[in-house]
This record gives C-alpha cells, sequence and structure tokens, in this order.
C-alpha cells in the first residue's frame, strides 16, 4: 500500500522521536535539571495561571459534576464516620478541656501558633493528572518570600512542601506523593515514624518506622513531628495535623493514617514561609 | 513542506499547547470516583487517525514533552508513551477494514488511553518506585479509561473539526456524506 521509502521514513521518525525520549528521560536523572525545571516554572507559571482563570467556570461545573456522582458513594461512608466522631467527641470533651488548660500554662500555643511564622497564602492553579506525579502549582514564589522546602497546610491539616519556587510560581510535593517522608507522631502516644505514601491511593498514607512496641490504635490522630535531631532537620514544624489513623495491620506492620486535608481537591493553601523547625 | 502540511504542523502545534493547558490547568481539577480524565492520550490518538502516524508521533512528542515540562515530572516518560501511542493510531486507521466506522474513534480512544495509563506506570516501576503502590492504582487506571472512552467520541469530532480545512479529503465526514445521499438503487431515484 505504501512504497518502501514512506515506511523507512516513518520508521525512521518513529525511532527518532523514541531515542530522544530516551535520552531525556536519563539526562532527568539527578538535579542536574533543577535550573531548567525552574526557568520552565517561570515562563510556564504565568501562562498556567492565566488558563487556569479563564477555565474557572469550566473546572468548576465539571467538578460539580464530580463532586455529585462522588458524593453518593460517600454518603454511607460519611454516616459511619459522623457516629464514630460523635461517640470519640463525648469521651474526648473533658480531655480537650483539661489539655486546653495545660496548654495555656505552657505557653504551647505561642509555639504551634503558625499564625507567628509567616502565611503566605497561594491559589492551586496546576496539577498534575497522573497518580504517580502527587504535585500542584501555587501563584507564590520566590517574590513572596517562598522558598524549596516550606511547609504547605490548608485549613484542615498538612498539605506538602514546596518542590520548586521560582520568582511568581512554586510546586508543592503533597505528602501524597511517592517522594514525599514527613517525620511524624502519634499525638495521643507519642510514638514517632515517617508518614510516607501509597501510591495511587491518596486517602491511604502509610506511617512506618515505628518502634517495636510503640501504642497504634485506630482513630489515633498523627501529627508532624518536627526535628528530632540536629543531624537530620525536618521541613515541618512540630504539632501540623497530618490525619488519623484508620487501619493499624499487625501482620504487615502497617499503620493506615488518612489525611485530614483533601488532596484531591486543593484550591487554595497556605504556605509556612518561616516554620520554627 | 507544502502550505497543507505547513497549516497542519501550526494546527497541531496549536492544539498541543492548548489541550495541555486545559488539561493541567482544569480538566486534572476534576476528580471522577475518585479517577481524573486524561485527554493527552485522547488528543493524540485523534490526531494520528486523522493525519498519520509519522504527525501522530510527532504530535504524541511534544505534547508529552511540554507535559513533562509544565509539571516538572521526569522529562521524556510522556513523550515516549505518547509517541508510541500517536504512531499505532496512525497505523490502525491505515489497516482496519473500515476506516470511517463510528465506533473506531472510540475504540481507539479507548485502547490508546489504556496503552498509555498502563505503559506510564510500567515506566514508573522501571525507573524505580521507593514507596509501596496501592491496588487502588488500579482501579484509577481502570476509571480514567472508563471516562476516557466517554470523552473518545466528543474529542474526536473537536480534533477533526480543528485538522478539517488542512486535512484535505480526510477531514471531511464521508459518513455524514453517505447518509445524506440516496442509495443508487434506492426507490427515490427516478430512472
Amino acid at each position: 500500500m505504501y512504497d518502501r521509502k514512506t515506511v523507512r521514513r516513518r520508521r525512521a521518525v518513529l525511532g527518532l522521536l523514541v531515542a530522544a525520549s530516551l535520552i531525556l528521560v536519563t539526562a532527568s536523572f539527578g538535579d542536574g535539571l533543577r535550573s531548567i525545571e525552574r526557568g520552565a516554572l517561570e515562563v510556564l507559571g504565568p501562562i498556567q495561571e492565566g488558563a487556569s482563570n479563564i477555565l474557572k467556570p469550566v473546572r468548576d461545573a465539571a467538578g460539580w459534576v464530580g463532586d455529585t456522582l462522588d458524593a453518593k458513594g460517600d454518603v454511607e461512608d460519611l454516616r459511619s464516620e459522623r457516629d464514630r466522631l460523635n461517640r470519640e467527641l463525648i469521651a474526648e470533651r473533658g480531655a480537650t478541656q483539661e489539655n486546653a488548660r495545660l496548654r495555656r500554662l505552657l505557653g504551647m500555643d505561642q509555639r504551634l501558633g503558625l499564625d507567628q511564622q509567616g502565611l503566605v497564602e497561594a491559589r492551586v492553579y496546576g496539577r498534575s493528572p497522573t497518580a504517580w506525579y502527587a504535585t500542584v502549582t501555587v501563584n507564590k514564589g520566590t517574590k513572596d518570600g517562598v522558598r524549596e522546602g516550606d511547609p504547605v497546610i490548608n485549613g484542615a491539616g498538612l498539605v506538602g512542601r514546596v518542590r520548586i519556587a521560582s520568582g511568581s510560581s512554586a510546586q508543592v510535593l503533597l505528602i501524597t506523593d511517592a517522594d514525599s517522608g514527613v517525620p511524624s507522631k502519634i499525638n495521643e502516644s507519642g510514638a514517632s515514624g515517617i508518614v510516607e505514601t501509597a501510591v495511587g491511593d491518596p486517602n491511604d498514607l502509610r506511617l512506618n518506622f515505628l518502634g517495636r512496641g510503640d501504642d497504634a490504635s485506630r482513630g489515633q490522630s498523627v501529627v508532624t513531628a518536627g526535628s528530632t535531631s540536629p543531624r537530620y532537620p525536618s521541613f515541618f514544624p512540630e504539632g501540623i495535623p497530618i490525619g488519623r489513623i484508620t487501619e493499624v495491620d499487625e501482620d504487615e506492620g502497617t499503620v493506615h493514617v488518612r489525611p485530614f486535608a483533601d488532596l484531591r481537591r486543593l484550591d487554595y493553601v497556605q504556605i509556612v514561609t518561616d516554620p520554627a523547625t | 513542506m507544502s502550505t497543507n502540511g505547513a497549516q497542519l504542523s501550526v494546527r497541531l502545534a496549536l492544539l498541543a499547547l492548548v489541550a495541555v493547558l486545559v488539561q493541567i490547568a482544569a480538566v486534572s481539577q476534576v476528580s471522577v470516583f475518585g479517577a481524573t480524565p486524561d485527554l493527552a492520550p485522547l488528543i493524540v490518538v485523534a490526531a494520528g487517525m486523522l493525519a498519520g502516524p509519522v504527525a501522530g508521533a510527532l504530535m504524541g512528542f511534544s505534547m508529552g514533552l511540554f507535559i513533562d515540562f509544565a509539571l516538572l515530572q521526569t522529562l521524556g516518560v510522556s513523550s515516549l508513551v505518547l509517541v508510541v501511542v500517536g504512531h499505532f493510531a496512525g497505523r490502525l486507521r491505515e489497516t482496519v477494514r473500515d476506516p470511517d466506522a463510528t465506533l473506531l474513534p472510540l475504540a481507539a480512544g479507548a485502547a490508546g488511553s489504556a496503552v498509555a495509563l498502563v505503559v506510564f506506570s510500567i515506566m514508573q516501576f522501571l525507573l524505580g518506585v521507593e514507596s509501596p503502590v496501592s491496588l487502588e492504582l488500579i482501579r484509577q487506571i481502570l476509571s480514567t479509561v472508563l471516562i476516557n472512552t466517554l470523552l473518545a467520541l466528543p474529542v474526536y469530532a473537536l480534533v477533526r473539526r480543528i485538522l478539517a480545512p488542512s486535512l484535505g479529503d480526510r477531514g471531511r465526514d464521508k459518513r455524514g456524506r453517505r447518509g445524506r445521499r440516496p442509495s443508487p438503487i434506492s426507490p427515490l431515484i427516478q430512472p
């Protein structure tokens, strides 16, 4: 059907493009392309932000449809979650009052007061479509005081940390990314470990490296541990809520944590620009 | 390069640029059943089917590169996946018996999306994943393929509309023309 010359040309183009892709993959390893990434963020950031502003009505409409479909499946889960939380609330009310009194005494509110650590509010305008890269791009960068490594939170809890910052944009590595690891502790028992992810499930974090015999049980909350050693400083200040333990798998030694922040729907986040780690 | 060829290249480049921006800024932030539609394989499949394997592969490479650059992902992974998808979408149109079959873009879109997502995941495994991988990933891939299948026909129609002026005969809807014209043995035709 096609002459040999056409077939050869096609194969040559395919081979050339595959080879170029493989060269790019190889070149991407290491930090050699960091400056190119910053440049790409600087150039493409404003274009993406503009596109995001223009497409907001489309996004909202499509999001409404998606939310409605998702909500049907969520109703049952939320009902059982509500009942469980009500039971916990009653049990913990007394403890909370006592805790508040003690915190006032110790002045911990001031030490953990993230409001005094320089919060920069940023709008999310871009996100990766694949489960393999849990990142979002925000409209604040080094001009606003944002630095690489700064923790990112929202009203519900920890979201991630700044991976790359350019002048007016930054890419945030979410806590559900395969490259993320957060030094954490169980709030109730003080047992410490690292919160990591299982690729593909944004609602299931894993609290790893707990000590043998450490107390971990369903319903306990997990918060950032801060820097526990000067040799291994943490990006995150102590006490930021991360999530709640949903399951403790004794056989596998895995503690499953559901994040407080809904990481699939992020419109605005806050970047802690002066974290006291 | 002929005027039509140059015009087609410009249209493909603009389509790639706008599609990636729409994907990153809007579509990626929409979650249906916990999964996100992925327009890139659908657009590359449509471009390959309409403009041929070389244009499909070039479209796949440029879209993939733009996605990786814009999202600061490992460069080359998306390009590699989409080059293969674009090339085989172009070859598919040449090898099937009825390239104008209504459901061909739907089947090609579904297959292209499945191949793109599975090969992308395999590439990630080959590059090394330090974290455990949840079985939920399989559900996400299946959901995305399902959503993409639903979007395949509208996306194909849109891409054909955009590329039609540069495609000549290939861009015309031959089914539509046949449908409007009565068959030679139709009783409606008077001798």
